[in-house]
Formats: C-alpha cells, structure tokens, sequence
C-alpha cells in the first residue's frame, strides 16, 4: 500500500523536478507466449531496474484470451521488481501489429506520465518503440547495452565496433529498446511466489476504431525446432560458407544437438540457403551472447562479429590460418571442419 | 503511384573505422564513403515496382552536407528519376529525418516511402517507424523475400498485366469491373495476397525472430527494407552519364518548416574492449580438454 501511495506522490511531484533528479517510474512493454512472459522482456524488466534504485515498474502485457491472463498472473506473482502489471485485453493486440501497439503504449505512457518506457531489442520492440516516440516526439534510444544513470546510456555503433555513450535531454519521456544479452535475468523458479503485485484492465474505451491503423495480420511462417532459442542459449553452434551445402550444415545440427546448443549460420551461409533467415547472428541477424560460441567455416567478417564478439568463448575452427575470426577466438583451430566436426562428435562427452 | 526513396551516405561498409582520439566520434575524413546497403535495397526495390508498371515515378532523397549529392548521383544512375537534397551541416538524428521525410512528403505526395531498415553507421533502426508514426502511415518493417514468388497484378481497364515482382505482391484491383476474376486472383496470387475493395494494399513479409511475417497493408504505407529483399543492380557507365542531366532539388531546414529538437546528445564514442588474445590448438583433444579444464563451458 505504501508503495501506491508513494508512486501517486511520485506523479503528482515528478514534472516540477529537473530532468535528472525526476522520480523514475518505468513502463516496460512485455511480449508473452503460450500463458508466459518472453525471457527477453524479463532482461527489459532487469533493465529497468538499473535505471534507478527507486523505480516503480509497470510491466504491461496486451493480446487477449487465457495465455494473457495466465502469462499476467505469472508476472504478477514470480518477477519481485515489477510493483503493477497492466493488462490491455483486446483482440486489437493480438498480433504485434505496430499501428494499434504503439496507440497503446502511447495512451498508456500519456495516463501514466511515466519518466521511461523500456521494450527488449527484438524485431517486436525495435518494430514499434520508435513508432511511439515519434507520436511523443522525442528520441528514442535503440539496442542500448549499458544503463550509466537514469538519462545516460551505452549502444554500439558502425555494427559494434565503436561504443557511443548518450545522454537524453528531452523533456518528454525515454524511451529504450535494450539488448537483452546485456541484462541478464536470474533464474527464478517456476513454483515461488516472491511478489503480489496488482493486475490492472487498461481501460480501452477510448481506443478509437481508427487506432487499430491499417494494417491486417496475414500469417507467421515459423520454423518449428526443438533446439534452444538462438538469442537465449547457453551454447551456440554456427556455420559458415565453408560447410559447401545444406547438407553438410546438417554435421552443425547434430553436434548443436550433442551439445545441447542453437544453431547458427552467417550471412553467407543463409544466402546459399543452407538454413532459414532467422539463424543469421550479425550486425542484421541475432545479437548473441552465450557462453560457448563455436564457429565453423566461418571467415569473421565485421558484420558477423557485430553478433557474437561478447560471447564468453569463442572457439574458431577454420582451414585458413589468416581468417579474421581467430582474432576473437580465445580457441583456434586450423583445420579442415568436415574432420574436425566428426571427430567432436565422437570425443564430446554426453551431455548431462 | 509515385515512390519516394530515402538514402544516406555513410562510411562503406568494408571499412575498418577507427575512433577519434579525443572521443568526439569516428574519423571519417579520408574515408571511403558509400550509399548505405540498406538504402540501395530500398531503391532497387523502388525501381522493380517502377519496371512492373505499378509505379510512375522513383524520388530518391537524401539528408546531410553537400557531399550527400554525390551519393544522390549514386541513386539516379541506379534509376531513379530525380533527387531530392536536404542541406544540413548540423547532426541529424532519426527524429529530425523522420520529420524531414514527413514534410517531402506532404510536398511530393508518394503513395510509397522505402527506407533502409537501418543505417550501418548509427545502426538506429528507427527513421522508418518515425515517420510512418508522424504520418500515421502503416508501416512494413524489415522487408524481407518471400517464400515464393507472388504475383503483381495491374490492371487498368480491361487489359491485365501480371508481372513477377519480387518480394511483395502489389495489388491494384477494380473491384466492380472485375469481380468475376476475384477466385482467379486469389489463387495466383496464393493466399496470402488479400485483395482489398477498390483499395490499394500491398503485401510485405517481414523478417522477424523466429521465422516470417505477412502482413498487408493499406497505401500509402512506409517499407522498410531487409537484407534479403533484393540484390541491387550496378549503374551502368551510361546511366552514370545520363544521371549527371537528372534534376536534383534542394531544400533547406528552413524550406521545410523543420526544427531540429535537442533532446539528444552524444556525450563520447569508444573503442569496445578488446579481447584478450587466445590460443591456438592442435589438435581436437587439445581442444576439447581446453574446453573442459580451462574454460569449463562443457
């Protein structure tokens, strides 16, 4: 109850204040599948809270039907930092279509007045969050990985080879997408319950027919796998122009599987169409972090190492002694892959 | 239909940058500067749907200081009709961009905006959003292949044109002159094509994580342009002379009735840490107990 009472306090102060001692409260724009909230907007969520030790958090949730309701009771209930989780129950928002989601947001951030509102840099956030600012009329900030102090932040620049620091002036609120590989969340366990926060309706009333835009949800072509997501994985396995064809890609696969890893691919190698687009790891494709990054026939272009050069470690196995790749392995070896993944296949100890 | 392209001129994408000493940003004097790879895409986008009767015109328009003609030039020889140049020596982020490309339009009147989806220099991936959100435009981010080939259709009058048109399906139906061929369309343009009364709509797949997105959308709209969509032509050494007698206009800041907002600074650019230098093995053994004692990731 405090806390309400705080935060209301908070509002009523929080304009009168300059831009940098302003009370933080923060609206993070969830994405939820299947009944749970997306890992990528639990990083949002940790983001959020490295904006400000006295931060009040509304994680807000929309789409419609049970997997909505069951995915806000679990944020409600397991996520200890969010204090409300606002749910905008519609069938407006049940696919990620821009024109409608960014009204939202809109609506919501101007009922709020919110000092920041924070998505996770995925195709979802990146497609919408600028949407938003421009009807606030400010600067968005994208793909930041370091938060420095509620107005100023880290983002990579020219695909990840120089770090640009920036601060936000604007009078309006902040908006940010986050690289989730940068804030990562603790494990929480399925069954605690470790917060009570309240679920509020959005009152949709005022959401005109014309805010729904004009755009129609066709279909999702989706790759069904049962490997680990390729931006959260502990283990990632890429393959490059050097495997020669879709077939030979296929060794990756199954030494991603020994390992119990996401398979990845360069450009080069989705381009000759060994894989699907949404393996690519690069400056365009995925921004991975995983613990274990092993690469196979792959040069290390600059756009490529934009995608996995903060991995913790790199292994590099490639014929050629002088690709650039072997500058950010911490593990080189040179060597002919098609003997080199076999004989790893064979020696890799099972996995637990 | 006209088609309004914007462009930037950024550092090629091949070059290997390095920050200034004094922290202030990247050197980029000497270097080797280049049309942004997504801004080709969306011009050669822009010039297919022109080649496939759909389109009239292609505008390609640029931002920045005076050299940013030269990537202009660039655009026209590729094909583009004529150019259009915002002059600015200050910094322009995505937000004054977005407002720029708000007022052209309401100059020139396309029915099409194509943008990269970002800019390999400040990797933003904003400017698109921004302005189909201050034009209230839907918009089609990341513009990617589609599976299969769709079909555009044309018709005017009685007379239908099909014409393949990679990766979208731009369809311009009348709807009473031609209701007995509705089924007819449908199945060539597969499914996924929705045919809108007596609209104009159009059809992106979008890349987005974990597969392909079909979305469909009404015109005017805002696309924003993937890697995959296309693979941009060379301009030919006489479309390179023809460009040079191709009209390019120039506005100002002022011109347009845009104010830059200060909200925003750059306060220093670094050099990310450098990792430390690894190792090289022999052998897979080597490799694998490497993996296992030292690093223990396995």
């Amino acid at each position: 109850m405090a806390s309400i009472a705080l935060r209301a306090l908070r509002r009523r102060i929080g304009p009168l204040s300059t831009s940098n001692s302003r009370s933080i409260s923060t609206l993070v724009v969830g994405e939820h599948e299947g009944g749970k909230v997306k890992p990528s907007c639990l990083s949002a969520v940790e983001a959020a809270k490295s904006l400000s030790k006295d931060n009040s958090i509304s994680l807000l949730l929309a789409g419609s039907g049970s997997s909505l309701r069951e995915a806000a009771a679990i944020a409600a209930s397991r996520h200890p930092s969010v204090s409300q989780v606002l749910v905008a129950d519609s069938d407006i928002f049940t696919h990620p279509l821009a024109e409608p989601w960014a009204k939202l947001i809109h609506l919501i951030q101007q009922r709020g007045n919110y000092s920041h509102v924070v998505a996770s840099s995925g195709s979802f956030g990146k497609n919408i969050l600028p949407r938003v600012a421009a009807l606030l009329d400010v600067s968005p900030i994208t793909d930041v990985v370091e938060i420095s102090d509620s107005h100023l932040f880290v983002r990579p620049i020219y695909a990840g080879n120089a770090l640009s620091t920036v601060r936000y002036n604007g009078a309006g609120p902040c908006l940010l997408t986050v690289r989730s590989t940068s804030f990562p969340v603790a494990p929480i366990f399925d069954d605690s319950k470790s917060n009570e926060a309240p679920i509020s309706q959005v009152d949709l009333s005022t959401f005109s027919e014309e805010s729904i835009g004009k755009s129609r949800y066709v279909k999702l072509a989706s790759q069904e796998t049962e490997r680990p997501d390729l931006g959260n994985a502990r283990v990632v396995v890429t393959g490059g122009r050097g495997l020669k064809n879709a077939e030979n890609f296929k060794m990756i696969e199954k030494l991603a599987e020994k390992l119990g890893a996401a398979v990845g691919a360069t450009r080069a190698a989705v381009d000759a169409g060994f894989v699907p687009n949404d393996l690519q790891v690069g400056q365009t494709g995925k921004i991975v972090a995983p613990e274990l990054y092993m690469a196979f026939g792959v040069s290390g272009a600059i756009q490529h190492l934009a995608g996995m050069k903060d991995s913790k470690v790199i292994v590099a196995v490639n014929k050629d002694a002088d690709a650039p790749i072997f500058q950010v392995a911490d593990y080189g070896l040179v060597g002919d892959l098609f003997e080199v993944i076999p004989e790893l296949l064979e020696k890799l100890p099972e996995k637990k | 239909m006209k088609i309004m392209v914007a462009i930037k001129r950024v550092v090629d994408y091949a070059v290997k940058i390095r920050v200034k000493p004094d922290k202030t940003g990247v050197e980029t004097q000497n270097v080797k500067m280049s049309m942004n790879p997504f801004c080709e895409i969306a011009l050669e986008e822009a010039l297919r749907i022109k080649e496939s009767g759909v389109a009239s015109e292609v505008v390609a328009v640029s931002m920045g200081p005076a050299q940013c003609v030269d990537t202009l030039r660039t655009g026209l020889a590729m094909g583009a009709d004529r150019g259009i140049h915002v002059e600015a020596t200050e910094a322009l982020y995505p937000l004054s961009v977005a407002k720029l490309l708000r007022a052209l339009v309401e100059v020139e009147k396309p029915g099409l905006l194509i943008l990269g989806k970002q800019a390999i220099d400040d990797d933003c991936n904003q400017t698109g959003q921004m302005v189909a959100g201050l034009l209230n435009w839907p918009q089609g981010t990341f513009a990617s292949k589609a599976l299969d080939v769709l079909v555009t259709l044309a018709i005017n009058d009685e007379k239908m044109e099909f014409n393949l048109l990679m990766p979208f399906g731009l369809v311009k139906v009348n709807w009473q002159q031609h209701r007995g061929i509705h089924s007819e369309l449908q199945k060539i343009c597969s499914d996924s094509v929705v045919l809108d009364k007596e609209k104009q709509a159009l059809t992106v797949d979008r890349e987005v994580d974990g597969g392909l997105e079909t979305l469909c959308l009404d015109l005017p709209a805002v696309i924003t342009t993937d890697l995959r969509l296309n693979q941009p032509r060379y301009a030919t050494l006489p479309n390179i002379m023809k460009a040079k007698s191709k009209v390019i206009k120039k506005f100002t800041l002022k011109d347009l009735n845009v104010e830059i907002k200060p909200d925003f600074e750059v306060v220093q650019v670094t050099e990310p840490p450098k990792r430390k230098a690894g190792v090289m093995v022999s052998s897979v053994d080597e490799l694998i107990d490497k993996l296992k004692n030292e690093a223990h990731v396995i």
